[in-house]
């Protein structure tokens, strides 16, 4: 088996479209990746720093409130800080809205793929309120730039970025013998090793990896000075370093004075360590093409991966230069993936999401979704979302979508396309036969698209 | 595929006789059987219930003049043992403490302690462990199931929309939540049974999905597309509204009375930080009446066989704040109900109200870890081993005695 288009959309893109053509070839597809990013052009999400300005302008003038000695204070305070979560929630269900678009419209369906992939490897959330429903302009800014890129650029993206620092507790961690434990500004604070676990486990080397917990350990040490705040982003705290250098899978970074230097120098080595080519090329493989993938593939990824330091696009094109990538039945869609590509085979257009207010989408998309397995950025822990069919395959997840492929003409505010057509259009030109005879006896057209989505051909990559 | 199947053959097979009763995606299944007889139903109180307040310390001197308001008011009709007294909220339940089908633990808590925060309050309580350390992955229900052989996915249902960490970890668990809620035509299953064909193990997953979605309510076949609509928006408009606890508790008698043994759900509307009088009775009634209906959903002989554990993250300030609420606290309120339990009689140490007994000076103080009901409850109804229970269900939790809570 080689390239074909139908399985090149559906597998590694968003899904067929009535509207865009699917790609002709693997250079297609590697092209549009290394092009602009017409999509985020299109369909903007803000960045990280937008929404971190927000916080601090909201912050500001909530103290300014509070130090106004004004009678009504505590509650102006209240009223300013429930006006801003109700606005912060807006903007999440506007990027959320145009996530959907992207999938829908894009000729570049890969790139939205990689996003999703990479913002699941990285996932991050925020657990205070004040940063709550930031993760799109986190995916936004720290790893959808570098989806194309050096593996390396991401990880050092990711690992000094407000979400992370905060959602895997690095804000709390000081250095035992740091000016600032030594001076006691701060009697609760330690040594927090969480973030130097995942950055191992998880987010490099794997959890079969070379490493011990003296390596978290000393990692974790070295990290320490990373911190963040509101007003002033990610920053590297001196006061807050352990002095001395710091020894991670046998090498020794850092001196007497901790610097950001030392951190960049770690992450680097830890992206270009052969282990994380192993487990990046076998999650990727699992991610895009079968719960147990094809080891000479892998092998290929891998391969591709080291001898390019992390080039990521060269790992993309080992898969896809592979036979294997195009063989098997393909994994069961997530139900983001399900969703996405359902409106792409609608043709979903901006047109029709003016009628998704606030509620609408929290109920016809955002509460499916959560129902279905996978609410919106919210994976329950750093580990993100299972990839095997078996975690999707569930009689919950299953049935609500289907209640969801039933809603699909409130969705879209229109009528949907004519099943007999709508099957062509979601499965391309030789739908399963069964498929076919199902979307021409149902009797109606909404039943008639819900069984070509629900079908075991729409519903698998 | 066969090359014969038509519009018509299709439509002809329906007619004679392939009726939908016989249609593999509505037909009944039978599961193994369940490791043990008894039942365990655990809800999770999120947002911190006000235990001085649902359990009342009339006997305590100091409780009236904590509290001006909330303590106001003592109807002798809901005295449980002289010195504690019933909220009117849970009135409804008083007939099944008369029965010794309900009982209490007073002044319990997790080892939770000063932060007061709900996610890391409900964290601990669903983790079971001593400490937050990072990122917890499984809960304790899910940990005394994976030592359980003969537990299978149907054995345990966590019932809802929210993922619970409780019931999360490797150990096979169901969920489902009563909004799923399917409207076909007969036509539209028929076909549904056909697509599924190209995928048998979807096909399994599927018949299961109609099956659970048929039994918490309504059918799943309708007659036509207005129906479907109506009934869908019926349907929403119930979860969303007052009747949500309702639906969940049909559905975990449902399952409880066949095979599943253990069913764990949560109540919100505890975070009674203002206006506590008018807003906790709404709250109550909610777990009064989830409480009865299960009872009545299971019927006598089930229910006779079953253990209901509430508990909740943290319990809520001793004194009485100055919007007419409470804040988070410590030692809380723990439920028991159930024909196999013990009731009639409030457990635990009670450790008083005068200001050198609190807790920080502000709290009830807990004097046990409630951690150690939740053991004894399992210890009690399905027999776990106690290594098991103090080495992985809850490790490092010392089980004590046996405070015989079941009979």
């Amino acid at each position: 088996m080689a390239f074909d288009p139908i399985t090149a959309e559906t597998r590694f893109g968003c899904g067929l479209s009535p509207v865009v053509a699917p790609p002709t070839d693997v250079a297609a597809m590697l092209a549009a990746l290394a092009g602009p990013d017409t999509a985020a052009t299109a369909h903007p999400i803000d960045s990280f720093d937008t929404a971190r300005n927000r916080i601090a302008a909201m912050s500001k003038a909530r103290s300014a409130i509070r130090n106004s000695g004004s009678d009504t204070a505590e509650a102006d305070a209240k009223t300013l800080r429930k006006a801003f979560l109700r606005e912060t929630q807006g903007h999440w269900i506007r990027w959320f809205t145009h996530s959907m678009l992207r999938r829908a419209t894009t000729g570049d369906g890969l790139r939205e793929r990689l996003a999703f992939f990479w913002s699941d490897h990285f996932t991050a959330k925020g657990k205070k309120n004040n940063l709550s429903k930031t993760t799109t302009a986190y995916a936004e800014s720290a790893i959808r730039p570098h989806v194309a890129g050096r593996f390396e650029d991401m990880l050092t993206a990711v690992v000094t970025h407000p979400l992370m620092i905060a959602y895997l507790d690095q804000q709390n961690s000081i250095g035992p013998a740091s000016t600032a434990a030594r001076k006691r500004e701060n009697k609760k604070l330690g040594l927090n090793e969480n973030l130097a676990r995942e950055l191992l486990e998880l987010h490099t080397l794997g959890v079969d990896g070379p490493y011990g917990q003296t390596d978290v350990r000393q990692l974790a040490e070295l990290l320490t000075g990373l911190n963040w705040s509101v007003h002033h982003g990610a920053r590297y705290l001196p006061r807050l370093a352990e002095p001395g250098g710091e020894r991670v899978l046998g090498k020794w970074y850092g001196a007497q004075q901790g610097t950001l230097e030392d951190i960049h120098n770690v992450l680097r080595d830890l992206a270009r360590h052969p282990a994380t080519a192993r487990h990046l090329a076998w999650k990727l493989a699992v991610h895009f093409v079968a719960d147990t993938p094809d080891p000479d593939m892998v092998a290929a990824m891998e391969r591709a991966y080291l001898d390019t330091n992390g080039l990521l696009p060269e790992v993309y094109r080992a898969m896809l230069d592979h036979p294997a990538a195009w063989t098997g039945t393909g994994t069961l869609k997530q139900p983001v993936a399900f969703i996405g590509s359902a409106l792409r085979a609608t043709g979903l257009t901006p047109a029709d999401t003016a009628h998704w207010e606030a509620h609408f989408v929290r109920r016809n998309l955002l509460r499916p979704l959560q129902i279905m397995g996978q609410p919106w950025e919210d994976a329950d822990g750093p580990d993100g979302w299972p990839e095997n069919d078996l975690a999707w395959r569930t009689p919950q997840g299953l049935a609500a979508r289907l209640q969801w492929a039933l809603r699909v003409p409130e969705i879209l505010g229109r009528e949907p396309t004519d099943p007999r057509q709508f099957v062509f259009d979601a499965l391309g030109p030789q739908p399963p036969e069964r498929v076919r005879f199902a979307a021409e006896a149902a009797e109606s057209r909404r039943e008639g698209v819900a069984l070509v989505l629900m079908a075991p051909a729409f519903q698998r990559h | 595929m066969p090359k014969s199947l038509t519009r018509r053959t299709f439509l002809s097979r329906a007619a004679i006789g392939c009726s939908l009763a016989a249609s593999p995606l509505v037909t009944p299944v039978s599961f193994a059987a369940a490791p043990w007889d008894n039942r365990l139903v655990v809800i999770i109180l999120r947002g911190g219930l006000d235990g001085l307040d649902a359990v009342r310390p009339w006997g305590d001197a100091d409780f009236a003049a904590a509290r001006p308001t909330l303590a106001e008011g003592r109807d002798p009709a809901l005295d449980l043992d002289g010195y504690f007294g019933l909220h009117p909220g849970l009135a409804p339940l008083m007939p099944l403490w008369q029965a010794g089908e309900l009982g209490f633990v007073h002044a319990v808590s997790t080892p939770y302690r000063n932060k007061r925060s709900h996610f890391d309050g409900q964290d601990m309580l669903e983790a079971g462990l001593p400490a937050l350390d990072g990122i917890t992955r499984d809960g304790w229900l899910n940990r005394m199931l994976q030592g359980v052989p003969g537990a299978v996915a149907e054995t345990t249902y966590a019932i809802g929309r929210e993922s619970m960490l409780l019931t999360r970890g490797p150990a096979p668990v169901s969920r489902w939540t009563p909004e799923v809620d399917i409207g076909l035509s007969a036509q539209g299953l028929m076909l549904l049974e056909l697509t599924m064909q190209d995928d048998p193990v979807m096909a399994e997953v599927m018949q299961q999905a109609i099956r659970l979605a048929g039994q918490d309510g309504d059918g799943v076949v309708v007659a036509d597309e207005a129906a479907m609509m109506q009934d869908m928006a019926a349907d929403m408009k119930a979860l969303r509204g007052t009747k949500g606890h309702l639906r969940i508790a049909d559905f975990a008698a449902t399952q409880l009375r066949d095979t599943a043994r253990i069913a764990s759900f949560s109540l919100g509307g505890w975070d009674t930080h203002a206006r506590q009088a008018k807003n906790l009775p709404k709250s109550l009634g909610t777990l009064s009446q989830t409480l009865l209906r299960l009872r009545d959903g299971l019927g006598a002989a089930v229910w006779g066989k079953t253990t209901v554990i509430a508990m909740t993250e943290f319990g809520r300030t001793v004194r009485e704040n100055g919007t007419k609420g409470t804040d988070h606290g410590t030692g809380g309120l723990m439920l028991l109900a159930g024909g196999a339990v013990r009731g009639g009689q409030i457990y635990g140490t009670w450790p008083g109200l005068s200001e050198a007994a609190l807790f920080d000076r502000r709290d009830l103080m807990p004097t046990d870890d409630l951690r150690r009901w939740a053991a004894w409850a399992m210890r009690s109804s399905f027999g776990i081993g106690r290594d098991q229970l103090e080495r992985t269900v809850f490790p490092g939790l010392d089980l004590g005695d046996d405070p015989h809570m079941l009979l």
